[in-house]
């Protein structure tokens, strides 16, 4: 009765085969399948933006797209953007200027703004406006996003330096893994994300003492 | 959180777990004939569909011990009669949460539609249909909280009367993560373990207790990652508890995870409220006295624990504000109507009553011809005249308020926001500068509380402190922070006192089997009364860290300090006994230790103050397109006193937060419902909450006037930001359109509004009054009265 599918992708930088069906939307199927739950459902019709992942290294909203529909790709999640005990750039940025309250929203908009580092010229100012534009995208009930346009408007501002002035678009800079999955993931299957797909989620709070 | 490894109740999950999905109504009044769930039982997956009559119709109740309160008891799941669209008749539970959403299609119930009763003014009419039998006016609170006997002379008298009709419409507190909920029996302890998007875990447990008869040790509620409360997570939901319910039936795991259209219409919502008022003002200025008729509508249910006087309370007895009102007279009543009930979202009727005082102050500066800022200063509580005791019975502790205003006139003349205003009005836009002026009660214990009569009384905290043997300190509190940084700020107070690193002291909350019987996070009272809590319980510790000191280092305990890391004698050079030794001997080398210092490092303690009062100015400034009625905000500004600023950049994201929910209250938010009880709101491309594109920066400007009943100094400050950005928007767009007839006295103003007020004006003639209500009204010395009443209300 259920319409299965076979499917294999690549989650940051993880191969998964797996069994699917057709209607399961690639929220639940990368949250409850593959226990990357860090990507969070605020309104599963396409507003909110806090399931923001990378398909491909392009933004998408994985409460709008069923998990099929990632077979052959390559999809980047909150859990990939940094390894080990170091924050990304991007992350310690949000966490310096308070870019984050409850952080439900959180993983959408680091994604959302990985993206455009990844995309925008490396040599160019990023300005305010263009930043608060990009971040409209998402909602966020907590922090009023004034936190949120800073912390990427600083981000693209040090990574602008740490390109150098005249380093164009050669730049690489070294945190930048999710956004630019083509060049080889930073988040090796090794030191993966603390939610191991094969467990299930990773998330289960002690049960009493 | 930024590695994607928080736990909120939907990233938690369990073998067998079940899913829960509800069978909901879809008309806003109905009666239920019948309810078949043979169909559903049968579906795929399904372990079983659940009605009232199956769990034996438990309820919810929450209740004033007041005369004037009506209960109306909310059924876990309804019975024979549903009362809203979108309120629970049956729940499927299934292995599945897409087969849980099927079967609940294959729920057949029978449904007699009934008339809805879905505004304020019928209900109170005579000919309505009663939401509850036997509820009165559809009116389950009708309070006066004060009534001057002089009034009507004093009106009569008065040089200058204004008055107005003011509205706000419904709104959702919108947390990006909806309510959720995961109940498992645990065979071993005898206890049902529940994982609750919650602010108040206690109360959940409490009840969960009550409406399933349990004791309360046979529940343990955990509030895990919390994605956003605002109030609407300070009460219980019937869910949550009818998930209990399915657990405890089952002995299965259950998780029930809401989605945004339930969230939206089957949660709760708040501030709709509609307020008639008249101020009168001697020929100086000074205010004589202020009437005002409050009506709120509370929707079908009363919340627990909190009942559905909370609004009309809270806008009855705290409407005068920051400003000296000799008379005062306020009727607050809440009128029951079919749609969802409500709760305390943040602000809990402040963001109205400031809304009403700063529309009554432009008013009457119009009526007097004097300055509206100058008309606040003579009008307001001012410097050496606290601890101020209105005439609502409410005594206001020290506060800045003058310096506030006097601080944000200066820094938005300093900032050029006048030039920038004039900018726009060139550019052929409508712009204007508005203020908001206000202090908001926060941290209040039982003393003020039990004000309330509520059947179950809030208010004190108690906080555990507790050195391990490494030297590491764990603190326990009663209140439960879901984003407001309470690790940091807690940890700072606790530290703080115990000369440690912050970062060696770490918060557990959130969790009734870890932490004494606490009331959680709402009403901007935790850092007041759980730090304060903290901040006693690790005064204690510092006590018995000194004594063990004092044994080790051989001196008076009186002596000793305790800082970076360390105890020292005060005055002595030398290096001091690390407080990781210390607690070494006090747990390992407890032989060696006088009996008096033996035996663990920790202490307990509660703290229930009455309260204290943050204060702040806001400033807005608004350019208004007249071709499209498009209303954006350019400037924003808070110049804020919340006592002692125990951590800045936390109190500036929680302004900033606050101030964008105001704003949205002020120009987008609004929940509607036609006449037939249906929402039309129900995704979020209905209901707008507002993106970065359409806030601006906000600066904020920090005053600190410690406070003498919070232990830490602090003042509550987690509402400020949404109880005075809707008055100063609205001020502003009023600014804006001073040049015109158009006034708005309700909110949100939609672009809409302005075109329709301006084609009005431009039409000429009386229809100029469609939405310039108050302009009449404010005009109006002499008698008063409410003469543009009725045409305000046409603006919403």
């Amino acid at each position: 009765m259920k319409d299965m599918h076979r499917i294999r992708l690549r989650v940051n930088g993880r191969d998964h085969e797996l069994e699917v069906e057709a209607r399961r939307t690639l929220a639940d199927m990368l949250r409850h399948d593959l226990g990357y739950t860090g990507t969070h459902l605020g309104c599963e019709h396409g507003i909110c933006g806090a399931c923001t992942v990378l398909v491909d290294g392009g933004p998408v909203r994985s409460c709008l797209v069923f998990g099929v529909q990632a077979d052959g790709t390559e999809v980047s999640t909150v859990e990939g953007l940094s390894a080990g005990e170091e924050l990304s750039d991007l992350q310690q940025s949000f966490s310096d200027h308070h870019a984050l309250q409850c952080g439900f929203c959180t993983p959408g908009f680091l994604l959302l703004a990985e993206a455009y580092l990844a995309q925008r010229d490396p040599a160019a100012a990023p300005t305010e406006a263009e930043v608060r534009e990009l971040i409209a995208s998402n909602l966020c009930r907590c922090t009023g996003y004034q936190g949120i346009i800073e912390a990427v408007l600083a981000t693209a501002d040090a990574r602008r330096w740490a390109a150098g002035p005249a380093a164009g678009r050669a730049a690489s800079p070294a945190a930048n893994p999710a956004g630019s999955p083509a060049d080889g993931p930073a988040a090796s299957p090794a030191d993966g994300p603390a939610a191991s797909p094969a467990d299930g989620p990773a998330a289960s709070p002690a049960d009493g003492p | 959180m930024l590695r994607g490894s928080g736990r909120f109740v939907g990233d938690l999950a369990r073998t067998g777990m079940l899913h829960a999905a509800f069978v909901r109504s879809p008309f806003g009044a109905a009666r239920v004939a019948a309810v078949d769930t043979s169909a559903a039982s049968r579906a795929p997956g399904v372990a079983a569909v659940f009605t009232a009559a199956d769990l034996g119709d438990p309820y919810l109740l929450a209740t004033l011990e007041r005369e004037e309160f009506v209960p109306t008891p909310m059924p876990l799941l309804a019975g024979d009669q549903v009362r809203f669209a979108g309120e629970p008749v049956a729940v499927v539970v299934a292995g599945d949460a897409y087969l849980a959403e099927d079967a609940t299609e294959l729920v057949e119930v029978q449904w007699a539609q009934l008339p809805a009763v879905t505004d304020v003014a019928t209900a109170r009419g005579g000919t309505a249909r009663q939401v509850h039998e036997g509820l009165v006016g559809n009116c389950p609170v009708d309070l006066l909280m004060s009534d001057d006997e002089r009034l009507d002379e004093i009106f009569a008298a008065a040089a200058v009367v204004v008055s107005g009709v003011f509205t706000s419409a419904r709104v959702a507190a919108l947390p990006l993560e909806g309510r959720a909920c995961l109940a498992e029996w645990d065979d071993r302890d005898g206890q049902l373990v529940m994982y609750v998007s919650t602010q108040v875990p206690h109360q959940v447990r409490s009840a969960v207790a009550q409406a399933l008869r349990l004791p309360e040790r046979a529940v343990r509620v955990i509030a895990p990652d919390v994605g956003g409360g605002f109030g609407l997570k300070c009460v219980v939901g019937r869910e949550e508890v009818t998930v209990a319910a399915a657990s405890l039936r089952l002995r299965r795991p259950v998780r029930w995870v809401e989605d945004r259209q339930e969230n939206l219409t089957a949660s709760f919502h708040g501030h709709e409220q509609r307020y008639q008022v008249r101020a009168a003002f001697d020929a100086g200025g000074r205010f004589l006295a202020l009437d005002a008729d409050i009506d709120c509508d509370v929707g079908a249910y009363s919340a627990y624990p909190f009942t559905c006087a909370v609004e009309p309370l809270m806008a009855a007895s705290e409407l005068p504000g920051v400003y000296k009102v000799p008379a005062y007279r306020a009727r607050g009543r809440a009128i029951a109507t079919n749609k969802a009930p409500t709760a305390p979202y943040r602000g809990v009727s402040r963001p109205q009553i400031v809304l009403v005082m700063e529309r009554l102050m432009e008013k009457a500066a119009r009526a007097l011809g004097t300055d509206p800022l100058e008309l606040r200063r003579l009008n307001m509580i001012g410097p050496g005249e606290f601890p101020y005791t209105g005439v609502n019975g409410i005594t206001y502790d020290e506060g800045s308020y003058r310096e506030s205003l006097d601080l944000a006139e200066r820094r938005v003349t300093e900032d050029g926001w006048l030039t920038q205003r004039d900018a726009l009005r060139g550019a052929g836009l409508a712009a204007g500068i508005g203020y908001a002026c206000f202090s908001e009660r926060t941290g209040y214990g039982t003393p003020t509380m039990a004000l309330r009569r509520m059947r179950m009384t809030p208010g004190y905290d108690t906080a555990q402190v507790r050195v391990d043997p490494t030297g590491e300190v764990v603190v326990t509190t009663g209140t439960c922070g879901h984003g407001q940084g309470h690790e940091t700020t807690f940890a700072q107070i606790v530290a703080d006192r115990l000369g440690v690193h912050p970062d060696q002291v770490r918060l557990r909350q959130g969790d009734t089997d870890l932490t004494a019987y606490g009331w959680g996070t709402f009403a901007s009272r935790s850092i007041v009364i759980g730090g304060g809590a903290a901040a006693r319980a690790a005064d204690a510790v510092a006590g018995q860290l000194r004594q063990v000191a004092a044994c080790l280092l051989e001196a008076s305990a009186a002596d000793v300090e305790l800082r970076e890391g360390a105890a020292r004698i005060r005055g002595d050079s030398r290096a001091g006994v690390p407080i990781s030794e210390l607690a070494r001997v006090v747990y390992f080398q407890t032989h060696t230790l006088p009996e008096t210092v033996r035996y663990g490092l920790e202490a307990r303690a509660s703290f229930d103050p009455p309260g204290t009062f943050s204060n702040a100015c806001h400033a807005a400034l608004v350019a208004i397109d007249p071709g499209t009625g498009a209303i954006r905000l350019h400037r924003y500004l808070v110049v804020e006193d919340c006592g002692v600023v125990i951590n800045p950049l936390i109190v500036d994201g929680q302004v900033r937060g606050g101030v964008t929910q105001g704003v949205a209250a002020a120009l987008l938010e609004r929940i509607r419902y036609d006449d037939d009880g249906q929402p039309v709101t129900a995704t979020l491309m209905d209901y707008l909450p507002p993106t970065a594109a359409e806030m601006c920066p906000v600066d904020i400007v920090h005053l600190q006037t410690p406070s003498q009943f919070s232990d830490t100094g602090a003042k509550g400050m987690g509402e400020g930001g949404t109880i005075g950005a809707p008055a100063a928007v609205l001020n502003a767009i009023n600014a804006a359109l001073v040049s015109t007839a158009a006034e708005f006295d309700h909110i949100p103003v939609l672009p809409e509004d302005v075109i329709r007020a301006l084609a009005a004006e431009e039409a000429g003639g009386a229809g100029a009054a469609l939405a310039g209500t108050g302009a009449g009204a404010a005009s109006g010395t002499g008698g008063g009265g409410t003469g543009g009443a009725q045409a305000g209300e046409g603006a919403v």
